[in-house]
């Protein structure tokens, strides 16, 4: 009798330990999303972009707004405007006048409202190679020289190449990503699952990952922004170049075009013929990276000096 | 009622046991919930509390989770040999089987949810709720066989186990559809997640056509190597029979298979050393480290060194049919195949990344944590099922 009232006693002990363990788990679990009653249920079922209807598209916007309004303290424009017809984008970009500055880097992130330090983000990446082959295993990632540009190197700047066949747009399972009628390939950021398998895709590192609540200082924010490019971003969902999605569209240069200090960087309709990138494209020598995975992107290179 | 009579009575099962029973049930759930917590500092941090980032963004959950889909498959080795040729011996225990494969699925699952960085937005992927990519991601297809592996699985034994609890013969016509639709359907669950990593020629490494086949090979060793020693354990700890000659007739399947992934894995080698363009880079990488970084080079060689030597205790296996000598190979397979399936070729295909950048993962503290968690849950559940569906088989449990 003694006994099993023994054994009662200490399994009674080892239940109440392991709920204590129970809710101790449970907590953070509540915390990362918030307590039960201030759960966003419109955000939670908010439906993919492209299924939107304009009513719903209009009340997922000011939302937005509010939102941000409360969490930054600023009156961020959110806006959808479509993309235009007989638009094609592409971009070209001159090596010959490229000297490694990062300006275009770090006016993107600026523009695009792109986490900052300690977890910064970038869309662009400027490569450092030595006078020779372009062969990405040399590449130098985090060069850092007094001055630019530096004798005997190279540089190359890499971001989205805007595929015709985009290998992310085909592998995201949930259709998550996608390429705009202007050829700008768009995430919705408040779709994405965060699986990644468009970052594994992806040839160019083209596409980035907020691993942690992105860091935006509410007066650096350019509160400019557009719903599929520069609004605020959240964690642990993917985002990428949209060509500047909110300055294209309105018949302005995406901002790395007008921070190059060189005049590099050049941007158009593909299907205007009098265009400076179709220009570029049919009087240069341009080539574009990894011809051979037959992305076909919009993004050339080319060398004029 | 009958029903609920079976739910009721399996409960009961589920809820008394030995001593030791509950010592071990209770070291799981201490497991599970210190997983849990870590699980939560995840969620509330980010995916930045893992090692991976925007160079390796797949890492040790997706590792596991690739390895786990091959133990799924491998349950195929039992029922082949159950239905098909009617060996008896594994006849007996193909139950035991198809519940591994259940709780494989289960613990499948569990990787890919902690792997998303927004498990709250899961709704997105599930068919009629959400949106599926078909039929051009390979990941909404994976998910489809998966779910529906799952559901075979759990079909199957719970029928037969309904039927055995009522102490009626099962309708053979009835299930058997379902029993032969579950063999394509395990080799189909490792065939598309092969297809996951090898159409993306942005990684060479994994962008070889024999990624499948040897996914096939390296899981037709691994998942009978842990079918092998859970088996021993439950003949310890209940009265179950399951006899020698299942356990043998399942080690030379193994060595079949194992013949066969060493093969792969030398034409794979062959291929890249021989042609060394510049996609060798992510094989030198593994095999022997590149400028100057060799963080999975004593991986894969402990990985190569234990198929090897399980390759021939194999063999030897033939003629000597020791237990304790097929044990220690069990535990070297599945330590090597868990290596060279997840850490030697998840992590490789993206080292060096797209843009030549070398950056060297190893699971943080937290993966290894939440990954111990989902071990633990698998295993629970696991004991949970083989002990119902051991006390129908011994006819303790019947309809009163």
């Amino acid at each position: 009798m003694k006994e099993e009232s023994d054994i009662d006693l200490s399994r009674r002990k080892l239940v109440k330990t392991l709920l204590a363990g129970g809710a101790a788990t449970l907590l953070p679990l509540s915390q990362a999303y918030g307590a039960a009653g201030t759960i966003d249920w419109a955000a939670f079922f908010q439906k993919r972009f492209q299924e939107l209807t304009p009513q719903e598209v209009g009340r997922l916007i000011k939302r937005l707004e509010e939102k941000y309004k409360i969490k930054y303290g600023r009156d961020i424009k959110v806006k959808t405007t479509p993309s235009l017809d007989n638009v094609e984008f592409a971009y070209a970009l001159n090596l010959s006048k490229c000297i490694g500055c990062r300006r275009c880097v770090y006016s993107c992130a600026q523009e695009n409202n792109l986490s900052r330090k300690p977890h910064q983000i970038h869309y662009i990446r400027v490569l450092r190679f030595q006078s020779g082959p372009i062969d990405f295993e040399k590449a130098e990632h985090y060069y850092d020289p007094r001055e630019v540009p530096e004798p005997g190197y190279f540089y190359v700047p890499v971001q989205c190449q805007h595929c015709r066949k985009a290998p992310c747009v085909k592998v995201c399972p949930i259709k998550a990503t996608w390429t705009e009628r202007d050829g700008t390939v768009v995430v919705d950021y408040d779709w994405c699952i965060g699986c990644r398998y468009c970052m594994a895709a992806c040839p160019y590192k083209g596409r980035n990952f907020n691993w942690a609540e992105p860091r935006l200082p509410p007066e650096e924010i350019n509160t400019n922004t557009h719903y599929l490019g520069n609004r605020p971003r959240m964690k642990n969902v993917v985002e990428k170049c949209t060509f500047c999605v909110h300055r294209s569209r309105e018949g302005r240069y995406p901002t790395c075009v007008e921070a190059c200090p060189v005049g590099a960087r050049k941007f158009g309709n593909l299907l205007d013929i009098n265009s400076e990138v179709r220009q570029i494209i049919e009087t240069k020598r341009v080539f574009r990276l990894k011809e051979d995975l037959n992305t076909d992107s919009r993004f050339f290179y080319f060398f004029h000096s | 009622m009958k029903l609920f009579n079976f739910v009721f009575d399996a409960t009961k099962e589920v809820l008394k046991g030995t001593p030791l029973y509950y010592c071990w049930m209770a070291f799981l759930l201490v497991v599970m919930i210190f997983a849990a917590n870590s699980y939560g500092y995840q969620l509330e941090h980010g995916l930045l509390v893992t090692n991976m980032r925007d160079q390796v963004s797949w890492g040790l959950y997706i590792a596991n989770f690739t390895f786990m889909v091959g133990v799924a498959a491998a349950a195929v080795l039992l029922v082949i040999p159950a239905y098909i040729y009617d060996f008896k011996a594994i006849k007996e225990i193909v139950i035991l089987g198809e519940l591994m494969a259940f709780t494989a699925i289960i613990m499948c699952l569990a990787f890919i949810t902690v792997d998303l960085g927004r498990p709250d937005r899961f709704w997105h992927i599930l068919p009629g709720l959400g949106i599926l990519n078909l039929p051009f991601s390979m990941l909404s297809w994976d998910f489809i066989v998966l779910n529906g592996y799952l559901v075979l699985n759990m079909l199957i034994p719970f029928y037969l186990l309904y039927k055995g609890y009522l102490g009626k013969e099962p309708n053979k016509k009835w299930i058997m559809p379902f029993i032969i639709l579950s063999i394509p359907w395990a080799i189909s669950i490792h065939t598309v997640t092969a297809f996951l990593y090898n159409p993306l020629p942005a990684r060479p490494f994994w962008n070889t056509a024999i990624l499948a086949p040897r996914f096939l090979a390296s899981a037709f060793c691994s998942g009978p190597a842990i079918i092998v020693l859970v088996f021993q354990i439950i003949r310890r700890f209940s009265n179950i029979k399951i006899q020698n000659a299942a356990l043998f007739k399942l080690a030379e399947m193994m060595a079949y298979a194992m013949f066969f992934n060493l093969f792969l894995l030398v034409a794979e080698l062959f291929k890249e050393y021989y042609s060394a363009t510049v996609h060798l880079a992510p094989m030198q990488y593994l095999m022997q480290g590149l400028h100057g970084y060799n963080a999975l080079v004593p991986w894969i060689w402990t990985a190569i060194t234990l198929n090897v030597s399980a390759f021939v205790i194999f063999i030897l296996l033939r003629n000597i049919r020791n237990l304790k000598l097929l044990n220690i190979g069990c535990v070297m397979i599945i330590i090597g195949v868990w290596i060279e399936k997840g850490m030697g070729l998840i992590v490789p295909g993206f080292i060096p990344d797209t843009l030549g950048e070398i950056y060297e993962y190893l699971p943080s503290s937290t993966e290894v944590m939440v990954s111990l968690g989902i071990v633990a849950l698998g295993a629970f559940i696991y004991t949970t099922l083989a002990k119902v569906a051991i006390a129908i088989d011994t006819g303790r449990l019947r309809r009163q």
